[in-house]
């Protein structure tokens, strides 16, 4: 009734279940070489060297015990590539992977959403998100979600920039600042607000409401392009002294470096006076 | 108690024996078959994704689930099917065929998605079309990471999208109820959701709207759908949030839906899974004893799911015991002990941080003090694990030398504490949930299953669904928990119990009274009683009765989840562990050398009540109190003043509570999470959990082991290993049991006029403490209402909505009245819901006189003042 059935497949050809793979000439019956120096008993005889580079003659032959002057003498006259760092900063290439930043969109809102794809792209786990809901009274980033508890370890971090490609908002980005080191651990651990990025000029700053009328979807096609009015209106009400406000004192009165990063820019600036920088 | 299968061998016959691992049971009839070449045997009727399950081959899927009816809705499980045709003849069928829904056939050769290039066509092509309208906002999605959609659109969908569309979108989230939210968008259509409603619960709360592409999941809106006569929800069926009443099982559908269109609010945001760190529990709401999954991150509970035990929960749980876990880690935790310093003049001070070892010395002190000055009674509470109800027990008799050691925080009588030590301890899984739901015939009696056991009612549901079982209820009123179990009710007012079961005989007059009577007599029928029928005289004496007449089996089954491990572990004032009897000289005997003591006190000890009777007015000098609210005994204000008046209390508490207040020692303990332990459920079955959290609270048998030994005496329980060892050791009693309890029918109370007879029971959710710090599902607890006949409401004036006041001397509850069908001259309230503490307004009990009055509090403006 049923179709005959098909043969299973040939089993493949294993190995024999224990066998390792002998070292050549270690079979058993061959000549071992005799122990000459210090090495595994048995060790089969290894073969003499014999360099495989054609031997020179003649005036080359002469020359050949100073030849390798030649290249110490040649760099003598070379520009230095030495940099007096910290006494001068050379700036890095543009794509090195340094600190990180949450970046802002063009309204104050913040990128992230608390998604912790980056802590799970993490190889390092330097990386700890918690997410909170995004409420009408406080709306910190478009969409239901915000990260409400962003730490960055920098003694774990390796700087391998996985977190940048995870992130699905383009929030988490690499800046060029690779002064990081200091006195101690929990100094390391930055914090959302070391993290975040500076108010730009004309960015009011979080919390408020989304730019009327959009979803989180604008805010990602980069059609929001900054506060409006309604917006300001709302942190009129809500923080009548917001100096981001259009009569305020500005974004950078409004700057507020978080404490881990305000005392890591005090060690640096403290390791450059040490280092002669005025 | 039989932690370990080598352990209960090497002891011969543990305390608390393991449940037996269930044998499956033959198959009458076979199906070979062959999936991907490979042959396999399964029974008659197994679907052919079953099979492949079995074989270990992955077949996609979204709308199956064992539990449920199969459904094809999703399509996404398309298996290419070749079936002998009516010549014999293997034959194609012309469509790949949904193998969720596909019984096996007798050679039927089926290829699935690994051999079969069709049947992986179709299912990406099922695939494309379950994206078409599924936003990508995976990294905002609860469901991220440990989503079925996301995982098969990787393993068996198209790297990229065709799609170029504008998605559908809806308004998100909607919410179903104050816990339960819905993105529609999100929403596959797998109908897992609205079946769990429809099959397991059986409150239709969410359903299917709208056809065609417009076709969705949402909340059941008359608007939309119409009751088509039949009301789903009954009139009190709202919640606390004005909706029409959810469901208590509504956090399933969280856990069952496939995509993440169904989320909780509480864990909305909180946690992705690979932080969260998963230990197995068991919850500590009730005495069901549900495995539960405990997800926790940095020291912290983040959510609990529903673990899988086929002989308990299945895969379900209440909601009460997903959500319910804040009072674990609750800011006003207890973290050191406390010791309060007498004032110069002699009267109490503040209570102050102290080290452990300063309290154990103090606390020492006082209760030796307490010994000479009467004695000191022993209250651990319902909610002990087996092990700290043990050492309760031991350190009553051993360290304090007493019985007078009761864990009923609620009411009692000295008929239950002989119907207990009768029937119920040491005779473990006599009747299990597996009786329960192959039982032709179950009898509640003074227990709401719904209210009083989710997982119990769930079974009994299925039972009723799928065995025909007939459950009749002996009760005041037709809950709808007791509609949708399509059972009978047995009316009988409060204190009227054992006079109705005394009536259940085969020649009765009442019709329904002898086809009771004849329902029972069937093998297998069973008779659930309640921890209410203790507060009506001769109830449990009738229950007996009445089982020794028809041959029905008789189980009981308390709330808390600590009872039956109490009654076993031997905090009873009669009854020592194992189920030996106080009075029995042998049994004294015999558990006085496993406790390698000279002799163990003799005389009966004195009950919850008594103890606390006798500590106000100064026959103790002391009490040692566990996890007891005052308001959960009937006169909490005879607690507080016996607490006030005795001369030492010693407190040991997670929380603080109204003990706490009035305790002169607190000693902190570990709730579930932080310890390990054992509850054991009302069938007798150990649940033993480990423990989920890195804590340093200890449990109450560790407290307890330090304390007797400040006082001088070594406990031997300083480890749950030590506590096994000992369980294990001291195995079953075998000889002579308790009395069985013999009471006659109380007299029904004359009901003057303007009375009525209180009847009462607890609603699931309610102001229970273990609920504490979790608005959300509070705010799926149903409206707490009074109930009254229509006679009953028209003999006080008082129409259906309008607010009736029920009041004894100590006080009143005013609450709106809805009129029920039930015995006239008798209210029904909830007992511990917002705005009706029975116990603590009233200080009165089911079957107690009650005052009915129309009520003046506006309590709808007040609700609306709240929203």
């Amino acid at each position: 009734m049923a179709e005959p059935r098909k043969k299973p497949p040939a089993p493949r050809p294993q190995q024999p279940a224990g066998s390792s793979p002998r070292p050549a000439g270690a079979t058993p019956g061959k000549a071992v070489a005799p122990r000459t120096s210090a090495g595994e008993v048995g060790a089969p005889a290894v073969p003499q060297y014999e360099s495989l580079i054609p031997k020179s003659s003649g005036v080359r032959a002469l020359l050949a015990p100073v030849g390798g002057f030649g290249v110490t003498l040649s760099n003598m006259f070379r520009k230095t590539v030495t940099e007096q760092y910290p006494r001068e900063t050379v700036p890095t290439k543009p794509r090195y992977h340094g600190r990180h930043q949450l970046n802002r969109y063009a309204d104050g809102l913040e990128k992230c959403i608390g998604c912790e794809l980056c802590a799970w792209a993490c190889p390092a786990d330097a990386i700890y998100v918690e997410a909170s809901d995004n409420t009408p009274d406080a709306q910190f980033s478009p969409g239901e979600r915000f990260g409400s508890v962003y730490q960055i370890n920098y003694l774990r971090c390796i700087f391998c920039g996985l977190c940048i490609e995870a992130c699905p908002t383009r929030a988490l980005t690499m800046t060029n600042e690779f002064e990081l080191a200091g006195p101690s651990r929990a100094g390391m651990i930055y914090e959302k607000d070391d993290l975040l990025a500076p108010l730009r000029e004309g960015m009011l700053a979080a919390p408020h409401p989304m730019v009327e009328g959009t979803t989180d979807t604008e805010y990602y096609r980069g059609e929001v392009t900054g506060p409006t009015e309604a917006q300001r209106a709302w942190v009129r009400e809500h923080r009548p002294d917001d100096p981001t406000l259009p009569e305020g004192a500005g974004v950078t009165a409004a700057e507020q470096v978080g404490p881990t990063a305000a005392v890591m820019a005090q060690n640096v600036a403290a390791a450059h006076r040490q280092g002669g920088v005025r | 108690m039989t932690i370990t299968s080598d352990r209960s061998q090497a002891a011969g016959t543990p305390l608390v024996p393991a449940a037996p691992t269930p044998v499956p049971a033959e198959p009458a009839a076979t199906v070979t078959f062959s999936i991907d070449g490979v042959e396999t045997t399964v029974p008659k009727g197994t679907l052919v994704i079953r099979a492949a399950e079995q074989l270990g081959i992955a077949i996609p899927r979204f709308c199956d689930h064992p539990l449920l009816a199969p459904a094809g809705a999703c399509r996404q499980c398309l298996v290419e099917v070749w079936a002998p045709g009516r010549d014999g003849q293997l034959a194609k069928m012309p469509k790949p065929q949904a193998s969720c829904t596909l019984e096996a056939t007798p050679g039927m050769e089926v290829k699935t998605q690994h051999t079969s290039a069709e049947a992986d066509k179709a299912q990406h092509g099922v695939m494309e079309l379950l994206l078409i309208n599924h936003p990508l906002d995976c990294p905002v999605c609860d469901k991220g990471g440990e989503c079925p959609l996301q995982n098969q659109a990787m393993s068996n969908g198209r790297p990229t999208s065709r799609f170029v569309d504008i998605k559908r979108t809806f308004p998100k989230p909607i919410a179903i109820s104050t816990q339960i939210l819905l993105d529609r968008e999100r929403c596959v259509l797998c109908q897992r959701c609205t079946r769990f409603s429809e099959e397991i619960a059986g409150d239709v709360w969410i359903d299917l709207q709208k056809r065609g592409a417009q076709q969705q999941i949402g909340t059941f809106d008359v608007q939309v759908l119409g009751f088509a006569g039949d009301t789903p929800v009954g009139a009190s069926s709202v919640d606390t949030s004005g909706r029409p009443f959810a469901s208590y099982f509504s956090g399933n559908t969280v856990q069952i839906c496939p995509v993440g269109a169904l989320t909780s609010a509480a864990y909305r945001f909180r946690a992705r899974p690979f932080d969260l760190v998963s230990t197995p529990g068991v919850s500590e709401h009730d005495s069901q004893g549900s495995a539960i999954r405990v997800d926790h991150r940095r020291g912290v509970v983040m959510r609990r799911l529903a673990g899988e035990d086929p002989a308990v929960n299945q895969e379900w749980i209440t909601d009460k015991d997903r959500f319910g876990f804040r009072w674990q880690s609750s800011p006003d935790r207890i973290t050191t002990p406390l010791v309060r310093d007498r004032l110069a003049e002699g009267t109490r001070g503040e209570l102050r941080p102290a080290s452990w070892f300063e309290a154990y010395g103090v606390a020492a002190e006082g209760l030796r003090t307490a010994l000479e000055a009467g004695g000191v009674g022993v209250l651990p509470g319902g909610r002990v694990t087996l092990e700290d109800a043990y050492a309760y027990a031991k350190f009553a008799r051993v360290a304090l030398g007493t019985n007078d050691v009761d864990h009923r925080a609620r009411p009692h009588s000295d008929e239950e504490a002989a119907f207990l030590g009768h029937h119920v301890a040491g005779r473990t899984l006599e009747v299990t949930f597996a009786d329960v739901a192959a039982a032709p015939t179950v009898l509640l009696v003074g227990l709401e299953a719904e209210e009083e056991g989710g997982i119990l009612f769930l079974r009994l549901r299925d039972a009723v669904v799928k065995r025909s079982t007939k459950v009749f209820s002996l009760a005041a009123l037709d809950s709808r928990g007791l509609q949708r179990l399509s059972g009978t009710l047995v009316p009988a007012a409060p204190g009227t119990e054992a006079e109705v079961l005394d009536g259940v005989v085969a020649d009765a007059e009442e019709d329904a009274l002898s086809s009771l009577a004849q329902a029972l007599a069937t093998p297998g029928a069973v008779v659930l009683v309640g921890e209410r029928a203790a507060s009506s005289a001769g109830a449990l004496s009738a229950v007996l009765r009445l089982a020794a007449r028809t041959g029905a089996r008789v189980a009981w089954v308390p709330r808390r989840a600590g009872e039956r491990g109490a009654v076993e572990a031997g905090t009873l004032p009669t009854l020592l562990p194992g189920g030996r009897p106080v009075a029995d000289a042998a049994a004294r005997v015999d558990l006085a050398a496993a406790w390698g003591v000279e002799t163990l006190p003799a005389t009966p000890g004195r009950s919850a009540s008594q103890i606390i009777a006798a500590a106000r007015d100064g026959g103790l000098g002391g009490l040692v109190v566990g996890g007891v609210d005052p308001a959960d005994l009937p006169d909490p204000a005879l607690v507080r003043d016996a607490l006030d008046k005795v001369g030492f209390v010693v407190s040991l508490e997670v929380r603080p509570s109204d003990v706490t207040e009035r305790a002169d020692v607190v000693l902190p303990v570990a709730p579930p999470v932080e310890k390990p332990g054992t509850f054991v459920t009302w069938e007798g079955r150990p649940r033993p959990f480990p423990q989920a959290l890195v804590s340093h609270a200890l449990p109450d048998h560790r407290v307890l082991h330090s304390l007797a030994d400040a006082l001088g005496v070594d406990l031997g329980l300083d480890s749950v290993a030590d506590v096994h060892a000992e369980l294990d050791q001291l195995g079953g009693w075998d000889g002579a049991r308790v009395q069985a309890p013999d009471v006659a029918p109380g007299e029904p109370p004359a009901v003057p006029a303007g009375h009525a007879v209180l009847a009462t029971w607890h609603h699931l959710l309610d102001s229970g403490r273990l609920q504490d710090g979790e608005p959300h599902l509070a705010g799926t607890a149903k409206r707490p209402v009074a109930r009254v006949s229509a006679a009953t409401a028209a003999s006080v004036g008082v129409a259906d909505g309008e607010p009736l006041a029920v009041g004894t001397d100590a006080g009143t509850i005013t609450l709106p009245v809805l009129v029920t069908d039930m015995p006239d001259f008798v209210v029904w309230l909830p007992t511990n819901s917002p705005g009706s503490a029975v116990r603590d307004t009233l200080h009165a009990v089911g079957g107690a006189l009650v005052r009915l009055a129309p009520g003046t509090a506006p309590t709808a403006a007040a609700d609306d003042e709240e929203a």
